[in-house]
């Protein structure tokens, strides 16, 4: 280094590099991860009290009979937009906003790996969010439940706008979900602390990299439900209409592929906690930590062979139910080895029960009878009889309740000191735990009894005198009992956030290196990046944060006003590179509101008009990769510790080139949900494809098809010409690529204008034209990539050595020419059949 | 499976109470007890005796062709139940009531003319959907002669609560009876 810096002098440099402007520029620009968490975290508590709201009005309604508070019409509204936020708007970013939190200081490191896109997710988040409430204050919610079933969901049964309200609005908050999962995986893989292998991770980031993971591969099944759903809604493609073709359970296929993954997406950040905090709690250490991870991974897996038991009435064969239901049953076993190592641990050490201990004793409580219920109804002849009664409620909110709130409560109070730097005042936090648990359990416990007694889910109201009545009044009573704990708590921390002392540094004697640096804390956390020996960093040298701050770790001293932060090996935590940043922009914000027109306008019905927004939005995305990058060649930078690493642009695992692929497993999973949805109507739609449908087309499949075949082979010589140092040759290479990608399109275009059938008519037609959709848009952004590196290429920023822009283009130009090959097969299969 | 319920979390609890009053610090845990023998062992052994169980009791509901059975035709829509079945002079139609005989296993062939319902008649047995485009089959049976009621079990739209029917089992007179009515 060629200055030396004092603490003070470090904190105030790296201060002005990540650091927040005052007021609103600050407010509209910030893509510290730390700011983006808290706003999700905050936003989120938001939408809780909605939801919560909502409930309330939902118990008032139902705790007498034959009562006259609100009318079906929103007592539909109520139900389902209860359902749609808890799920959607507050436990998914309520988690996302942990991670943005917390991800980067657990792992030492100084950011997530994608800033902007954290903030784009974030605005997308809130604009979404926003959509749905003003349709509930409007009182044109989404009124099908939140599972929206069609045909109850298809314009005939619902012709208003509300189930366009759903399917848009929480599309465009799914956006962020990708977004944030994506961001996610990449920066638990590349962005640690030196020498953290992925076997000393904290056990927090080994939950949030498969709960990532698990976005990636389950949300996109929903996306496409939605998409194809709005598609039969907006144009009449009769997807889920059995008199064309259609099949509405492909709908509910698609969502409990996505609905159960859900369910331990939900799950498995809250357990993340509990393994953080009880340790800490117990003084001790985690019991099994190699087995925990095992069950994670296994939950992960498993969890996406389930969906179907969400369907055990829908008269599939009992065979296929029994499968279902054996893997609906072998999924509490890895819970079973969690929760076992948890009670081990606790064995194990000296626990106490402080504040955060409290909540997690609830936690054992009400997850483990959800847990055992759960295990009841994966049995198919008790679910044939609790399925859709308030036995299920009952079920779902022990295991969503217990599994996801009351972990988070603990990780609220044991955080809290985190993000305020304060300790708490009052022992509210312990009255508000009492309200929430015996509330809780008086509202959703006696749910059991009254489902048992036959009370079916989602009916606005109840005959006197079959039982039920005291049941649901004492259920309301229950709930309005927990929404006073739930008050209390929201006291509390603002009590602590405002008004408390300073706390000590590290309050619960934790190991995890979130506690190495100051509290609250600062932009960049941490003025150097540690090297990590073991799990425990903090227990093998307690000096560690002061000598952190005193620059005895890496990237001590800043350089270019660059955001450094260190990427390593993904699985050794050898050094890798140094990864540079962007800083704060309005770019993400601009992006999400021109993507926030676009959903407007296809939910009034504007669908031309939609057109000029989705350009904006590829403008945008050009510019937002504009600005990175570098114009010469830097070789190896100081990195600290005598180590030089070369900056990201130069590396070849750059967090854009890994993010790149994770990106593209989601699109293979949204892509490979299409073709699972056409072979799906293939099989079991009678008559599919109607033979008088099925038409020829061999001339332009063969162009499309040696149209991408050129185009792969152009894109893969364009990365061998930059690593060659011809750059030239790679220009004219990717105008080839260019050329060939706009002959796919032309093709295709002609193959659904003169030989499929019209998509109105059947689902085959309908199905056609989406695969051709897909391939087509696919086409369309291979052909932007390749625009966009030659002119990069021309204004300098490619080199033999910086080759990140070629190779993702090449990527995905590869990608794109499988997917037009298998949309392709798919297409002319009937027409070979025939 | 309530019994068994109970005794689960009961020691789970017992588990953790424990943990916390025992004060003899440093316990040695073993991996291979916690982890191997009550986490995996346990959870998988009843795991195993549940599924067996479930899967042979579903198999018996299920409704296997075999003589002596009745078939009716049930047909859901916003916001009621009609039903069809052969009388003695032809097919019988009703709306809102099912009629059936008592002791004798009855197969309802569930349909519906509009969006996805399900048919319950939860003191007769666990439900069924009537989905768009196709035909279920739920075996009731019905011990006692007297009225069950029945209604939707899936979220049908604003008539959803009301969407209900009853169930008339009729002892063998009863029956003789009905099957005689006029055909409608």
């Amino acid at each position: 280094m060629t200055t030396r810096l004092t603490a003070l002098g470090r904190h105030r440099a790296l201060d002005r590099i990540w650091g927040t402007p005052k007021g609103w520029r600050g407010t509209l620009q910030s893509v510290n991860h730390s700011d983006i968490g808290k706003r999700f975290i905050l936003a989120s508590f938001f939408f809780f009290a909605v939801g919560g709201v909502l409930a309330m009005l939902i118990r008032a309604q139902l705790a007498t009979p034959n009562s006259a508070f609100v009318g079906p019409d929103i007592y539909n509204q109520l139900f389902t937009m209860h359902g749609s936020i808890m799920m959607f708007l507050f436990a998914i970013p309520m988690f996302e906003g942990l991670a943005l939190y917390l991800l980067p200081k657990m792992l030492g490191s100084r950011d997530m790996a994608f800033p902007r896109l954290s903030a784009y997710g974030w605005w997308c988040y809130l604009f979404g969010g926003t959509i749905l409430l003003v349709a509930l204050a409007l009182g044109v919610a989404p009124d099908g439940g939140w599972f929206m079933y069609p045909p109850l969901s298809s314009k005939p049964f619902t012709p208003g706008i509300n189930s366009d309200v759903w399917l848009l609005g929480i599309t465009f908050v799914e956006i962020s979900a990708v977004a944030a999962a994506v961001e996610i995986v990449v920066s638990i893989l590349k962005l640690r602390a030196p020498g953290m292998r992925l076997d000393r991770m904290p056990l927090f980031a080994w939950y949030l990299l498969v709960t990532a993971l698990m976005m990636v591969a389950g949300f996109p099944p929903l996306i496409l439900g939605s998409i194809l759903l709005e598609a039969e809604r907006a144009f009449d493609w009769p997807f889920f209409d059995p008199v064309r073709g259609g099949d509405p359970l492909l709908w509910q296929h698609l969502f409990w592929l996505f609905g159960h993954p859900e369910v331990y997406i939900i799950f498995l950040p809250a357990a993340g906690v509990v393994s953080t905090v009880l340790p800490v709690m117990a003084r001790t250490q985690i019991l099994g930590y190699g087995a925990i991870v095992a069950a994670i991974l296994a939950l992960g897996f498993l969890s996406f062979g389930l969906w179907v038991h969400h369907m055990f009435t829908t008269g599939i064969p009992h065979m296929a139910l029994g499968f279902f239901s054996a893997a609906s049953a072998l999924v509490a076993i890895p819970t079973g080895v969690q929760i076992f190592a948890w009670i081990g641990t606790l064995w194990g050490g000296r626990p106490d029960v402080r504040l955060p201990m409290l909540y997690l004793l609830g936690f054992f409580v009400v997850f483990v009878l959800g847990g055992l219920t759960g295990v009841m109804l994966a049995v198919v002849p008790f679910d044939w009889q609790a399925h859709d009664s308030y036995f299920v409620v009952a079920h779902l909110h022990y295991v969503l309740v217990g599994g996801f709130i009351f972990p988070m409560l603990a990780g609220a109070y044991y955080w809290l000191p985190h993000f305020t730097g304060r300790a708490r005042v009052l022992r509210l936090g312990e009255a508000a735990f009492w309200l929430i648990f015996i509330g809780f359990n008086l509202a959703f416990f006696l749910m059991h009894l009254t489902g048992l007694l036959g009370m079916p889910r989602r009916v606005y109201t109840y005959p006197d005198g079959i039982g039920w009545t005291w049941l649901n009044l004492l259920s309301s009573v229950g709930s309005f009992v927990m929404a006073f704990g739930f008050a209390l708590f929201a006291i509390d921390v603002a009590l602590q956030i405002f008004l408390a002392r300073r706390a000590p540094r590290n309050p619960w004697g934790a190991n995890t290196l979130e506690w190495a640096m100051a509290t609250p804390a600062p932009a960049y956390n941490i003025a150097s990046q540690p090297h990590v020996k073991s799990r425990e960093p903090l227990v093998d040298d307690s000096e560690l944060p002061v000598r952190l701050a005193r620059g005895e770790g890496y990237l001590a001293t800043p350089r270019n006003n660059w955001r450094e932060t260190m990427a390593v090996d993904m699985v050794t935590g050898r050094t890798d590179f140094v990864a540079v940043v962007p800083g704060n922009t309005s770019l993400p914000i601009i992006t999400a509101a021109v993507t926030g027109l676009f959903f407007l306008s296809l939910l009034f019905g504007f669908y031309w008009l939609a057109l000029a927004p989705l350009a904006g939005v590829v403008l945008l995305g050009w510019r937002w990769a504009w600005t990175l990058g570098s114009h010469e060649d830097l070789g190896p930078l100081d990195a600290g510790r005598g180590e030089a690493l070369p900056a990201h642009w130069e590396a070849r695992e750059a967090p854009g080139w890994v993010g790149s692929l994770f990106l593209l497993g989601a699109d293979a999973t949204l892509g490979a949900s299409l073709l699972f949805g056409y072979a799906f109507l293939w099989t079991i739609a009678p008559n599919w494809p109607p033979p008088e449908l099925v038409a020829g087309g061999w001339p332009e499949a063969s162009a499309a098809l040696l149209g991408v075949a050129l185009a792969t082979l152009a894109a893969g010589r364009t990365t061998v010409a930059v690593l060659g140092g011809k750059l030239d040759k790679a220009k004219r290479m990717l105008l080839l690529a260019g050329t060939a990608q706009a002959v796919v399109i032309v093709a295709l275009a002609s193959l659904v204008l003169r030989h499929l059938p019209d998509p109105t008519i059947h689902a085959y037609g309908a199905a056609c034209a989406t695969l051709v959709a897909y391939a087509v848009l696919h086409a369309a952004i291979a052909l932007m990539m390749a625009l966009f590196v030659s002119r990069r290429i021309a204004a300098g920023y490619v080199s033999p050595a910086r080759t990140l822009e070629p190779r993702v283009a090449t990527l995905f130009t590869a990608f794109a020419g499988a997917a037009t090959g298998l949309v392709l097969l798919a297409l002319m299969l009937p027409v070979m059949l025939a | 499976m309530l019994g068994g319920s109970a005794l689960i979390s009961t020691l789970v609890a017992v588990l953790i109470v424990v943990a916390f009053v025992k004060r003899d610090s440093e316990t040695r845990v073993s991996p291979k007890l916690w982890i191997g023998g009550f986490g995996l062992g346990f959870t998988s052994a009843v795991l195993m005796a549940l599924l067996a169980y479930a899967l042979v009791l579903g198999e018996s509901t299920l409704p296997t062709p075999r003589d002596g059975t009745v078939a009716v035709a049930a047909e859901g829509r916003q916001w009621d139940w009609r039903f069809r079945q052969p009388g003695v002079s032809g097919e019988i139609a009703t709306e809102g009531v099912l009629n059936i005989p008592v002791g004798v296993p009855v197969d309802v062939h569930i349909t519906t003319q509009d969006v996805i319902h399900s048919f319950w008649v939860p003191q007769l047995a666990g439900k069924m959907d009537a989905i768009p485009g196709k035909t279920n089959v739920l075996r009731i049976e019905a011990s006692l002669p007297g009225t069950y009621e029945g209604r939707c079990a899936e979220f049908c739209g604003i008539g959803h609560a009301g969407n209900v029917f009853r169930v008339v089992a009729h002892d063998a007179d009863g029956w003789a009876a009905f099957q005689r009515s006029e055909p409608r």
